[in-house]
């Protein structure tokens, strides 16, 4: 019965019409609280999505809503998405409930969903053309959030409108020669800019510190984690490109994972400071994906949902400190730990699972990512060891500096509410389950990375019988 | 029954009792329901009990089998068609002796630490660290391939550097604490890529495979002479950052901001010789490499004169039973280096219990003056020797010993300060760069900023 319902395309649009129901609605308490009722529906819509998937991976519902609108059918889950769909609706639930009652009025639940409901469809697309639309709307909503607080929206604009231009240009051009063309090399160029951009490699990253300068923490926090720059990669460099584009994007990468693990340290403020961790490892993953093995590529992407996972914990509980105490410095200490003991152990345990500390989730996945490399790619394994180096003393450098130095005193109480202990120890209980079972979660991670180089050697196969068949017509 | 069919939940026992302690405090904690003191103390004192016991277990029954080592195989904890990582633990005569130790003096500064910690406001925290510690080193000690050492590597840095930051609410040991783990992190980063290059050149982290199946000290590499080199100056650095050798000496005597029974049994006893420990371990693929053994020997001794130095002008007793730990560490790393394993290891274990005993007396030592000058009926120092050496000379070594080998300053100056600085100029810039485009003065950050504060602030 549950496998007859579109569960997947529930899960996408639900979001949306919680979107536009919230535009309308006022009370920013009541928003929160529909915000998170929807967020959970939506959650629970893409675990049944992912199940349904598991028991029949290519079992189509009796009915659907696209076709029910007359639309082809453009949402559909593979290995690669099933856990990630759910992951960012988590991700996002937990942000609405961790929501303080500080920020409710300041933070647009509204926009939030909308954002929500662009990303799982993004994440649910496999249709090339379909992710860069959905990409490039996934771009608005966080403008619209500038505009709204009367920020200066230039550097994101540029970016963006730098990151649309060039990822449907480039695309456009790579299409333009046929699914077996011969491209010309630098076509592939404006998709590897592109993704550049999306990703914050350095030096088009600007836009990436500005946003969480400038936009309200829980906005930058969902528009940086999902790292749907990686998405844009996997789905449309690594199928198709040649050798040299990926090789192009690791080199970047990691020197970015390793500037970015660098400025986290000397950084004086804590939105800052999160961002370039955030950077960090986002390039880390897409470092990764260069070395097109099933082992390297599965390292990547169990980095991708460890760093997600774990950063998700410590962005969020980054955000309740601030939202406890205004903006958060770190040219001075803070002293909080006797206020909030409790999201003074999360907040470590978030960030040192983000690095891939032993007993997490992330410990596993950088082991794979530096075995898998060590013998093609020996570079991406001792970079990778000197990022999460770099990324623990930030960790570390953080906490002291907010919760440790002096002795924090305030009449009111500082303490976790319920909702943001729960928030916090679902992420953690994710992050410390996955370190202590680690076999389900890599098991389904191979299995994504075989099925994407499945695709990737059957493309390149194909062209090469292209140019073959094209050399025997011309020498005929 | 057979040996293997005991051996295997007796070496599980070892690991999972300071495993469950973990769960048990730090999950209390986590829900913010935690235990009673003196519940919490019961605890570690069953799982360390467990432990030892457990131990000594394992001991007779190699000893009574006369067999010098026993690989456990834990499991596979991920099995890939391409990938395994295997959890395998090794009891042999070092890493028996080594848990063994790890359990007897935790056990003795946990009963310590139950009292002298009595209504501490970090007591809970003390324990929850204090559990990590204790699982970090079972787990270090019995580690069968390098990824299962390196995660307990890991489990006791992060650990001892919580500890030296115990009294979080001063600055002080906040700067010690984070410059300790500065230098681990260095340190793990070197054993890391020691492991990633033993993994290129042989496939594998079992230490089998990489040292031989005979049983320690015996065993003999297969690795290439070259290979040997680079992995064994991995090592040497990782160890140098562990047990603060010579020119990370600097973190030792900032670890003393801790609490005395943590500085007893990390700094002391335990945590300072892991270092050595970890040469023990890899000792058969030093031996391949005779540069490298010539280093260990000089960088030992080297760290053994200097520490007696510096210990002999340090103002406070923790400081000086610091460096005069780091004095006995350089010896026994010395020792290493010359092949003379049993020795160093006798050495080792006689070390950490005596310089437990003196760290744990330590809050005691003015009585103990005090009892001392009753007795002899004048202050102690009078009996002491001046120096022969003349007086400027005297006055250089003095500065020398009291600046502590300008060690500090120069890995600051020289090595910390240079690369921030250009990271720093790299923020100026983009902070430029960002503003420049926004077409506004500044960032909302940029406006919120006093003078920076930088993590290389002296204490």
């Amino acid at each position: 019965m549950l496998q007859e319902w579109p569960w997947l395309e529930f899960g996408c649009l639900l979001p949306a019409l919680g979107a536009l129901l919230l535009f309308r609605v006022r009370r920013a308490e009541h928003a929160r609280r529909m915000a998170s009722w929807i967020g959970s529906a939506t959650l629970a819509a893409t675990l049944i999505a992912w199940r349904n998937w598991e028991l029949q991976p290519q079992h189509v519902p009796a009915w659907s809503i696209s076709a029910w609108l007359g639309v082809p059918r453009a949402l559909e889950l593979d290995a690669l998405s099933t856990p990630l769909v759910p992951l960012a609706a988590l991700l996002f639930l937990l942000t609405a409930l961790a929501t303080p009652m500080t920020k409710v009025r300041r933070f647009s639940f509204a926009r939030m969903l909308a954002s929500e409901a662009l990303l799982l469809a993004t994440l649910a697309c496999r249709e090339p053309w379909g992710v860069v639309a959905l990409l490039a709307a996934s771009t608005v909503p966080p403008w619209f959030e500038l505009r709204a607080r009367h920020r200066p929206t230039r550097v994101y604009a540029l970016h963006m409108g730098l990151f649309v231009v060039l990822l449907a240009g480039g695309w456009a051009a790579v299409n333009a020669a046929g699914p077996h063309g011969d491209v010309p090399w630098w076509t592939w160029l404006p998709v590897l800019l592109a993704v550049a951009v999306r990703s914050g490699i350095v030096p088009l990253h600007c836009w990436a510190a500005d946003l969480f300068d400038r936009a309200t923490f829980g906005t930058a926090l969902l528009t940086l984690i999902p790292m749907p720059g990686a998405y844009a990669a996997i789905r449309l460099l690594l199928p198709a490109a040649p050798e040299w584009v990926l090789h192009a994007m690791a080199a970047v990468s990691l020197a970015t994972a390793l500037y970015a693990a660098g400025m986290a340290l000397v950084q004086t403020e804590a939105r800052r400071f999160f961002c370039y961790v955030c950077l960090s490892h986002s390039a880390l993953v897409l470092a990764g994906l260069e070395a097109v093995t099933p082992l390297s590529l599965t390292g990547a992407l169990c980095v991708w949902l460890s760093a997600q996972l774990g950063l998700a914990g410590f962005g969020l509980a980054l955000r309740m400190l601030e939202a406890r105490h205004g903006r958060l410095l770190f040219t001075s200490f803070h002293g909080l730990y006797d206020n909030t003991p409790t999201l003074a152990a999360c907040f470590l345990l978030a960030g040192l699972a983000s690095v891939g500390f032993p007993g997490t989730f992330g410990f596993l996945g950088s082991e794979l990512l530096i075995d898998s490399t060590v013998h093609g790619f020996p570079y991406i394994g001792l970079a990778a060891v000197l990022v999460a180096a770099l990324n623990g003393i930030a960790v570390l450098m953080a906490y002291f500096r907010l919760f440790g130095g002096t002795r924090h005193s305030m009449g009111v109480a500082l303490g976790m509410r319920f909702r943001e202990r729960f928030a916090v120890l679902a992420l953690l209980a994710a992050i410390m389950g996955g370190g202590l079972y680690p076999q389900g979660g890599i098991v389904d991670r191979h299995r994504a990375s075989r099925s994407l180089l499945q695709v990737r050697h059957e493309i390149q196969a194909s062209r090469a019988l292209f140019v073959k068949r094209a050399l025997r017509k011309g020498e005929n | 029954m057979n040996l293997d069919a005991l051996a295997r939940p007796l070496a599980l026992t070892i690991v999972s009792a300071p495993a469950c302690l973990v769960l048990l405090l730090g999950g209390a904690c986590l829900v913010e329901r935690p235990l009673s003191e003196r519940a919490a103390s019961r605890a570690a004192g069953l799982a360390n009990g467990v432990g030892l016991m457990a131990t000594l277990a394992l001991t007779v029954l190699l000893l009574g089998q006369g067999r010098g080592r026993l690989a456990v195989d834990v499991g596979q904890w991920v099995a890939l068609a391409e990938y395994q990582f295997h959890v395998k633990l090794l009891a042999d005569r070092l890493s028996l002796a080594m848990a063994a130790l790890s359990f007897l003096l935790c056990g003795v500064v946990g009963a310590f630490a139950a009292r002298y910690l009595h209504r501490e406001p970090g007591y809970q925290r003390f324990f929850v660290l204090y559990a990590v510690f204790m699982l970090g080193m079972a787990v270090t000690s019995l580690a069968g391939t390098i990824e299962t050492l390196f995660a307990g590597w890991e489990l006791v840095g992060l650990s001892s550097a919580l500890l030296v930051a115990f009294f979080h609410e001063r600055p002080a040991p906040v700067y010690n604490g984070l410059r300790v783990w500065v230098v681990y992190r260095l340190a793990d980063a070197a054993l890391l890529t020691a492991a990633v290059v033993l993994h290129h050149v042989r496939g594998h982290g079992d230490f089998e495979v990489l040292l031989g199946s005979a049983a320690w000290p015996s065993g003999r590499t297969l690795l290439a002479a070259p290979h040997c080199l680079t992995v064994g100056l991995l090592l040497v650095g990782t160890a140098a950052g562990k047990s603060a050798l010579v020119p990370f000496s600097g973190w030792l005597p900032r670890a003393m901001e801790g609490p005395t029974p943590s500085s007893a049994v990390f700094y002391g006893a335990l945590s300072v010789h892991l270092g050595a420990f970890l040469l023990l371990r890899f000792a058969p693929l030093l031996e391949r490499a005779p540069l490298v053994c010539w280093l260990v020997v000089a960088l030992g001794l080297i760290t053994a004169g200097f520490a007696a130095l510096a210990a002999r002008v340090q103002a406070d007793i923790k400081s000086a039973l610091a460096f005069g730990s780091l004095t006995q560490v350089g010896l026994i790393v010395a020792e290493i280096g010359l092949g003379l394993r049993w020795l160093a290891l006798a050495h080792l274990i006689g070390h950490a219990c005596l310089r437990t005993l003196q760290f744990v007396r330590a809050p005691n030592l003015i009585h103990d003056y005090h009892t001392l000058e009753n007795a002899v009926g004048e202050h102690p120092d009078h009996l002491g020797r001046s120096s022969p050496a003349p007086g400027p000379v005297r006055l250089w070594w003095y500065r020398f010993a009291l600046e502590r080998g300008y060690l500090d300053s120069l890995l600051t100056d020289y090595v910390a300060r240079p690369v921030l600085s250009v990271l720093r100029f790299c923020d100026r810039m983009e902070h430029a760069w960002t503003n420049f485009l926004a077409g506004s003065r500044s960032l909302p950050s940029d406006r919120l900023l006093p003078p920076p504060l930088h993590m290389d602030q002296p204490s």
